[in-house]
């Protein structure tokens, strides 16, 4: 259950957001963008305080919020571990260090680790086939990863 | 533009990123510095140079040598000895068996490489992508001022003899288009331009907006001017963020210099233009989709008539291209129709850039005319194949084609490939060989389509995932032969009730697969093995 205080912070958040982008029907998808980047994940309270800011239904919001892949409505880890299920990573070894991802982290695809250190997300292309295979911890890029580096690429964050 | 004696082009695409140009472009910068001679040299980050697998790489003019892979601590090195001391290191030079893409062209003016015809990628590599003046010092903006002497109506009609036809993969006939635009009655219209570049294995539009983005400002500008639009949008895949950097970058640069803003040229043309960040949807690619993101509702596809042409973005009429589409226009402007159908087939005249992935010995970009054959990508781009033999091609990304061997000689043109029954796609070849499974491809592309299918129709959700699930089946020994006339009747019933492109394409690798596979897939079945050892098979 989030605090007051927190949820104070959110709100305080979404209206800063909101000055900043804007608050017309074409400016939800760059404000949803900005809240999951900068608050971390768009809360029920982040929602209804848009709901009010622009004049949408909450239930609208919502629909929109889940249906792109890059906003969130729910927290993610620290870090989030995005790797490349398409298939051209697919067929130059990508099942290999896909497997030997999910044994390193302990978790399945969209599950986040109890210690809330990572969240493990396959994705569709990234558009770097030419170094395939490829996977995304928060905005860094990994090519030609090997299963044998995994660890190794893990072990670079806090 | 200050003349420098020698030119040092750092590639800076994310692949050269990932490893280290940053630092070997600081490192330039100081040794320049020690050796005098940031007056003399210009040094500068250029995006993909087309040859990934040497990455990161620094190219150095006049010579144009190519130097790859390297090392921060080679860069003293090379600037002792190259700049400084006038003698090539050859030992860090990129070795020459694998060259493709620029070097092969500049080569191909000696008559020595197979040529690549760059059109669409004819700056990419080559200018600063940040400096507008180096665009304009190549040829940049000239075909917008040709064009606002002519009328809307003669502009479209160079466009329609040149036989453009959209790359983003349906290959309908751009001047038409634009036409259908121009001639629909409207106080207001857009001109959108589609950089959500999402097929699995493509990123030829990545690298036009990161290596030359006024060549798409341009191209938008004469597009708005023919079709009478005064406002327009760049949708881009929000993974994308350098090139959301270059082309806000861009934009900003072009309205210093008047080339956006009111009274262009001091014609009649006034243009607003918006870079809109995609939020990670492949449905967005679809034109309706994209037009409903925009307006920031869910990225749903319309259904259609009417066409964005008549009822776009906020009900206006809009003309959609995609970016590989756009950046052919400035050329086709400037050189002429004639000059642009000496270039690929009668049928589908000028170039195509293609991203060549997989099992093969260079991957990467190359920009070929249209109707070269899969067997010369192979053999003369991609230098052969990496590892065992070529068994199939996937074009396009996931809505593409499965190609067999037996096809490898069929010239890649619209027409060709419409007649041998298969799709040239979005322009990735996704090369595989022997030792990979079709039931297990199949299964990959089939599960793209189901994580990405929108949801908003029935035939497209359930029957994506109903054929994935099948797949698995197949692939953990548990299919039968019902199995596979179920796939068919699914692909058919996608391509018949499928509201868009998604799930009328979705089913396209499963009757590839049973067209061109058969024998495999039946062994998954009858034989209960796996015949390249992929599959986990025996699973109950």
């Amino acid at each position: 259950m989030p605090s007051d205080t927190m949820n104070e912070e959110t709100i305080f958040g979404v209206r800063e957001i909101v000055k900043r982008i804007g608050a017309t029907r074409a400016d939800l998808i760059p404000v949803l963008q900005a809240i999951t980047n900068e608050i971390g994940f768009i809360s029920p309270t982040a929602m209804e305080e848009l709901s009010t800011l622009m004049n949408l239904p909450t239930k609208e919001i919502n629909s929109v919020a889940t249906f792109y892949r890059m906003l969130s409505t729910q927290p993610r880890g620290r870090h989030v571990v995005q790797f490349c299920e398409s298939a051209p990573c697919h067929v130059v070894g990508g099942r290999e260090v896909f497997a030997a991802l999910k044994q390193a982290l302990a978790l399945e695809p969209g599950q986040t680790s109890p210690d809330n250190k990572w969240t493990f997300l396959t994705t569709s292309c990234l558009g770097v086939c030419g170094i395939g295979p490829v996977m995304l911890i928060d905005t860094d890029m990994y090519g030609n990863v090997t299963p044998e580096q995994v660890n190794q690429i893990l072990g670079r964050y806090e | 533009m200050k003349a420098v004696r020698s030119m040092i082009l750092v590639s800076n695409d994310p692949e050269s990123i990932v490893r280290g140009s940053e630092k070997i472009f600081t490192a330039f910068q100081q040794e320049l510095q020690h050796y005098g001679l940031t007056d003399e040299v210009s040094l500068s980050m250029v995006s993909d140079l087309g040859y990934s697998f040497a990455s990161p790489l620094v190219l150095i003019y006049p010579e144009a040598v190519v130097y790859g892979p390297i090392n921060p601590t080679d860069v003293p090195f090379i600037v002792e000895e190259h700049l400084y001391k006038g003698r090539i290191v050859e030992e860090k030079r990129a070795p020459a068996h694998e060259l493709s893409g620029r070097v092969a062209w500049l080569s191909a003016r000696k008559g020595t490489l197979p040529a690549e015809n760059r059109v669409v990628l004819k700056n990419v590599g080559l200018i600063d992508p940040e400096s507008i003046d180096d665009y304009i010092a190549h040829d940049g903006y000239q075909a917008l001022g040709i064009a606002v002497q002519k009328t809307p109506d003669e502009v479209i009609s160079i466009i329609k003899e040149s036989g453009l036809q959209g790359r983003g993969g349906a290959g309908f006939p751009t001047g038409i288009k634009w036409g259908y635009v121009n001639k629909t009655y409207g106080d207001k219209k857009y001109v959108v331009c589609n950089a959500d570049e999402s097929e699995p294995g493509t990123f030829k539009d990545r690298v036009v907006l990161e290596g030359d983005p006024h060549a798409i400002i341009e191209a938008m500008l004469i597009a708005a001017f023919a079709v009478g639009a005064d406002e327009g949008y760049i949708y881009i895949r929000g993974e994308y963020q350098l090139a959301i950097d270059r082309v806000e970058t861009a934009i900003k640069q072009a309205k210093e210099y008047g080339l956006l803003g009111e009274k262009i040229f001091d014609s009649n043309l006034s243009f607003k233009l918006h870079v809109h960040a995609g939020a990670g949807a492949y449905i967005c690619g679809e034109e309706t989709a994209l037009i409903e993101s925009i307006e920031g509702k869910r990225g749903e596809p319309r259904s259609r008539p009417p066409y964005p042409t008549t009822n776009g973005l906020w009900g206006k009429p809009t003309l959609v291209n995609n970016v590989e589409t756009l950046a052919n226009i400035p050329a086709i402007i400037r050189n002429g129709a004639d000059w642009y159908r000496t270039l690929g087939t009668p049928s589908s005249p000028g170039t195509k850039v293609y991203t060549v992935l997989g099992n093969v010995n260079v991957t990467g970009l190359i920009e070929v005319p249209m109707g070269i054959t899969l067997r010369e990508v192979v053999s003369i781009y991609a230098k052969g194949m990496k590892t065992g033999s070529f068994k199939l091609a996937q074009t396009g990304g996931s809505s593409g084609s499965i190609i067999p061997a037996s096809l490898q000689d069929t010239p890649m043109d619209f027409e060709s490939f419409k007649k041998a029954g298969v799709s040239l796609g979005s322009g990735a070849l996704l090369i595989c060989d022997d030792e990979v499974c079709i039931v297990d491809l199949a299964k990959v592309l089939l599960n793209f389509f189901r994580v990405e299918s929108c949801g908003k129709c029935t035939p497209c959700r359930i029957g994506t995932k109903r054929a994935y699930d099948l797949l698995i089946d197949i692939s953990q020994g548990r299919g039968t032969l019902e199995n596979l006339e179920e796939l068919l009747t699914l692909n058919q019933e996608m391509l018949e009730l499928s509201n868009c492109g998604l799930g009328q394409t979705a089913g396209v690798p499963l009757r590839d697969m049973l067209n061109y596979f058969r024998a495999e897939v039946e062994a998954h079945i009858r034989l209960g093995v796996c015949p390249t050892g992929v599959c986990p098979m025996g699973i109950s």
